[in-house]
């Protein structure tokens, strides 16, 4: 193939500049398969690599990004009192949310990538490709208007003290894209927690705070929709009277489901015109997700299926007690709501952080179920518990394993 | 584990009630609570009739564990696979675990001469041995098909002797003066060694090992765990004997025992002789119709039907679900043409080490059977047969066999070659958009349903990477053992995790499917080699 061998010409000297030679590497197998055969042991390998088990993962994600750059500008609009209906302002929506949306997806990757070929070549090892997944979450689970240098920040801690410290993909004790997240949590809680930050293009959420389109609004997308005839961002926009920016899971502590169906129907909640981190309010989409992933065998389905058995025990034994109102809802209801599904199919779903025995699998679902409901309801300080309980249980999931595999030893023992 | 079942539907049960009827939520509990404590009582009770029922029948000499003499039956009675209908005597195992490769380049037509003329014996084919042995021939030597070739000096008694008769044509060096193979140009019409075989039926073990160790049939016995051939005062728990193969393309058994059906029954019986427990034939019970006479109406033996995907015809599957080896025990296995050599022997007084061998794989112009001998040359083997290009020779099937030069010689065990392509091309984002059609157990490229066979190659599909992917292996090793954790255990030299873990009921083609699926493409073949010898070394 002449296109290799123009490839092969150009590659760089892997002495005099390791660094150019690991991104050359990672570029060219990202294009190329190796040309690399079977060495002793078997002849012949499986068509699955950990590139393609990446991008998988990364493909069940689209409709979520799709989904979510849209609804940024949605709710945008909706806190200006404009375009109420979904597809109206459309062309604005979607401007609006790739405005967003692009610099903090560009952002992760260039810091994420750049630490990861930065260690890479250091090491003198191939790039590896768990960054794809984490790089690809990492967005999605961020509030729209975040800061680009904080989410730098969030992002370097997470693979320099989350993943390279521990010595890279496969290593680490604890999710990657959450680690990222829990840190902004964490260092800057007001930028990601409250009603003031799912909102995004205003100064605050409050009565007529003004809009803050920038250069890409007023100057390029506006001339753009001159040129076509269409309207455009109006600078006088700007929050209407009433609007709280609240998420359905702040309104449930305050007044359990009622309070939550004054503001969201269930059909919004479920197709996720709602405010939140920007991929996990479709739930429809979140479920497709799930379900590719649960087809090829790239997420295991016994954590899936262990964290739903989590939450709906654990809600039934807070129904049973339902002493605030919170404890009332149901778990079709908590399904509905905040972010149980995205972590259930893309964040505790990560095998190298997740337990690694088939039986370990079931205890650590239904575990994180439990632990994440509970914090969800009863903890004031924390609005959502997915992210702390996924943590949590990255931390014990070796713990969990360790007596899955003694259980198997002392059975084998016995038998002598 | 029923219990926790059940009570964990129950709890659903009661959770969807108390979903209906909102508001009455703490008298939903409290009812469920004592329905959930009645309901226990209860179970408990016909718990322990049952488990007394269990006892009752022990008494009796019945097994309990094999069979259920229980008051009702349990979960694993009402789901059992069902047994073919010639599957009759014997155990029956299916497995739901594992995967077919369906390849290209299957054996086809009648079993034709292999016209081969050379033949070798390598002792790198046996684990453990010295690797400088005395050859007791030189070049130029005349010798009859079970005159001694070689012996290993640290086990002087146990003789590894010429398949064929002829002249020994070369004794070829490999790395630091070790012996690589002795190579003998057969004649026309081979001659044989006469022994005097005993009557099996009245000599003592020790005469019988020591005609066994000084014919050359000793070193056709493998002993696990660490695959040896056996020191003659072993004494092995069982014997197993699988008597099919399911490896990509592996031969056909009930093809080969046609016309050996005496010589493979007096074969048993000779082992009968040296077990203190039994032996074990594994048999197939994939098909739709049974496997050969000779196999199915073997006498003298514990029968086992194993249906399911690959591994199902692996040995040491088969071992593991019908008695696993324990502590330290050993235990032997043979293949089929093995046992066949082993009851020839006995029924002509000669050394016959006729095989069948299967030419396999994509890059033969016709794949078919021939007849020849144990370690053929591979030149003479596929002359004329063999497709242009660069392609990979393989003594073996392509999980577990070994890369081999096209001017060598199968290996000592091997009934199988098989021709591949070399798969030494970049592939324009292969890993995204693969363009042909590849074997997988992935739900993410296409399968082209269970009778598509696919072309091999060589490629390794990907770069390696470190162990990302769990529970894999798993999916593929009907065996209730944790690969992946054995593997770090050997890596990081654990050893009495390695033990734990069941390294002893391992062997390279065991865990060679596990390594096929690998997504982070390690070596686990010889990392459990190396484990192995590591814990061999220890014992």
């Amino acid at each position: 193939m002449a296109l290799v061998d123009f490839f092969k010409k150009i590659e760089p000297d892997k002495k005099k500049s390791p660094l150019l030679h690991t991104a050359y590497d990672a570029f060219f197998t990202f294009a190329f398969t190796p040309n690399t055969v079977t060495k002793g042991g078997v002849h012949i390998r499986d068509g699955m690599d950990l590139k393609r088990l990446m991008v998988t993962v990364v493909i069940s994600m689209q409709l979520c990004y799709l989904f979510g750059t849209y609804n940024i500008g949605h709710q945008h609009f909706v806190a200006a009192g404009q375009y109420l209906g979904f597809l109206e302002g459309f062309h604005l929506k979607l401007a609006h949310g790739l405005i967003q949306l692009l610099p903090i997806f560009v952002v992760a990757h260039v810091v994420g990538l750049g630490i990861e070929f930065y260690f890479a070549a250091k090491k003198g090892h191939a790039v590896e490709e768990g960054f794809l997944v984490s790089g690809a979450l990492i967005p999605l689970i961020m509030p729209p208007d975040i800061p680009l240098w904080m989410l730098a920040v969030a992002v370097a801690f997470a693979v320099i003290i989350g993943k390279e410290a521990f010595g890279g993909t496969g290593m680490n004790i604890w999710n990657v894209a959450l680690l990222a997240r829990v840190f902004v949590f964490f260092a800057y809680p007001l930028t990601i927690s409250g009603d003031q930050c799912w909102i995004s293009g205003y100064e605050k959420i409050a009565d007529g705070a003004a809009s803050t389109y920038g250069w890409f609004h007023t100057g390029f997308f506006n001339s753009i929709f001159d040129w076509l005839g269409l309207e455009g961002f109006n600078t006088a926009n700007k929050v209407i009277d009433g609007f709280s920016g609240a998420t359905p899971l702040a309104l449930a502590y305050e007044g359990g489901w009622d309070k939550v169906t004054t503001v969201f129907s269930e059909s919004q909640m479920l197709w996720g015109a709602i405010p939140g981190s920007i991929g996990e309010t479709n739930k429809i989409f979140i479920v497709l997700g799930a379900l590719i992933l649960i087809v090829t065998k790239v997420a295991s389905w016994r954590i899936m299926a262990g964290m739903v058995v989590g939450l709906i025990g654990t809600t039934w034994m807070l129904n049973a007690l339902g002493s605030t109102p919170f404890m009332t809802v149901t778990w079709t209801q908590h399904l509905m709501m905040g972010s149980f599904l995205f972590s259930m199919a893309f964040m505790a779903t990560d095998p190298v952080t997740a337990s690694s025995t088939n039986t370990g699998k079931w205890i650590y679902g239904i575990l994180i179920g439990f632990i994440g409901i509970l914090i969800r309801v009863m903890n004031p300080a924390y609005p959502e518990g997915w992210m702390l309980a996924i943590l949590f249980l990255n931390t014990f999931a070796p713990t969990i394993d360790y007596f899955v595999i003694e259980s198997n030893i002392k059975k084998r023992l016995s038998r002598a | 584990m029923i219990k926790l079942k059940f009570t964990f539907c129950l709890v659903l049960l009661a959770n969807m009630l108390s979903a209906q009827g909102q508001g009455s939520g703490s008298n939903m509990l409290l009812y469920s609570v004592i329905a959930v404590c009645a309901i226990l009582v209860i179970w408990a009770m016909l718990g322990l009739a049952s488990n007394l029922m269990k006892i009752e029948a022990g008494k009796h000499g019945l097994d309990p564990e094999k069979e259920n003499y229980g008051v009702f039956p349990g979960l694993t009675d009402l789901f059992k696979a069902k047994r073919p209908s010639y599957a009759v005597g014997g155990t029956f195992h299916k497995f739901d675990k594992g995967f077919d490769i369906n390849l290209e380049g299957k054996p086809t037509g009648s079993i034709e001469e292999g016209n081969v003329s050379r033949f070798a014996i390598r002792p790198t084919d046996f684990n453990g041995m010295s690797p400088i042995p005395k050859v007791t021939v030189e070049v130029g030597d005349e010798v009859k098909a079970g005159d001694v070739l070689f012996f290993d000096k640290k086990r002087p008694e146990i003789n590894y002797v010429s398949p064929v008769s002829g002249e020994v044509v070369a004794v070829n060096r490999g790395d630091k003066r070790s012996i690589a193979d002795v190579v003998i140009l057969a004649d026309k019409n081979i001659s044989y060694k006469k022994f005097n075989t005993p009557d099996i039926n009245e000599i003592d073990r020790a005469t019988l090992v020591n005609f066994l160790a000084e014919t050359g049939v000793w070193p056709l016995i493998n002993e696990r765990p660490f695959d040896l051939v056996p020191a003659l005062d072993v004494v092995p728990v069982n014997i197993f004997i699988s008597t099919f193969d399911t490896a990509p393309l592996a031969p056909n058994t009930n093809v080969v025992i046609s016309g050996n059906e005496s010589s493979f029954q007096k074969g048993l019986e000779v082992l009968a002789k040296l077990t203190s427990g039994s032996v074990h034939l594994g048999l197939d019970a994939r098909c739709d119709h049974a496997p050969a006479n000779g196999f199915a109406n073997a006498q003298n033996v514990k029968k086992h039907w194993f249906a399911g995907p690959h591994p199902a015809g692996n040995v040491g599957i088969q071992i593991h679900h019908t008695a696993p080896i324990k502590g330290s025990d050993k235990v032997w296995t043979l293949g089929v043409q093995d046992v066949i050599t082993l009851g020839n022997l006995f029924l002509t007084g000669e050394y016959h080490a006729d095989r069948i061998v299967a030419l396999t794989g994509g890059e033969l112009h016709t794949p078919k059977y021939v007849k020849t001998y144990q370690g053929a040359s591979v030149a003479d083997l596929v002359k004329g047969n063999i497709k242009e290009g660069e392609n990979r020779v393989i003594s073996g099937d392509v999980l577990s066999g070994k890369q081999i030069d096209a001017d060598s010689f199968l290996g000592f065990k091997d009934d199988q070659l098989t021709v591949i392509k070399e798969g030494n091309d970049y592939e324009l984002f292969g890993w995204l958009l693969p363009l042909s059609p590849r074997p997988s157990i992935s739900g993410t490229i296409p399968s082209f349903g269970k009778d598509y066979e696919y072309e091999a190659n060589t490629n390794t599909r990907g770069e390696k990477r470190a162990f990302v992917v769990t529970g894999q292996y798993e999916s593929v090793l009907p065996m209730d053992i944790y690969p992946q954790h054995l593997m770090k255990a050997i890596i990081t030299n654990d050893f009495e995790k390695m033990e734990g873990l069941g390294i002893t009921e391992l062997t390279e083609e065991d865990v060679a499917l596990c390594e096929f699926v690998c997504t982070s493409k390690n070596p686990l073949q010889s990392i459990l080699r190396q484990g192995l010898n590591a814990v061999q070394e220890q014992s």
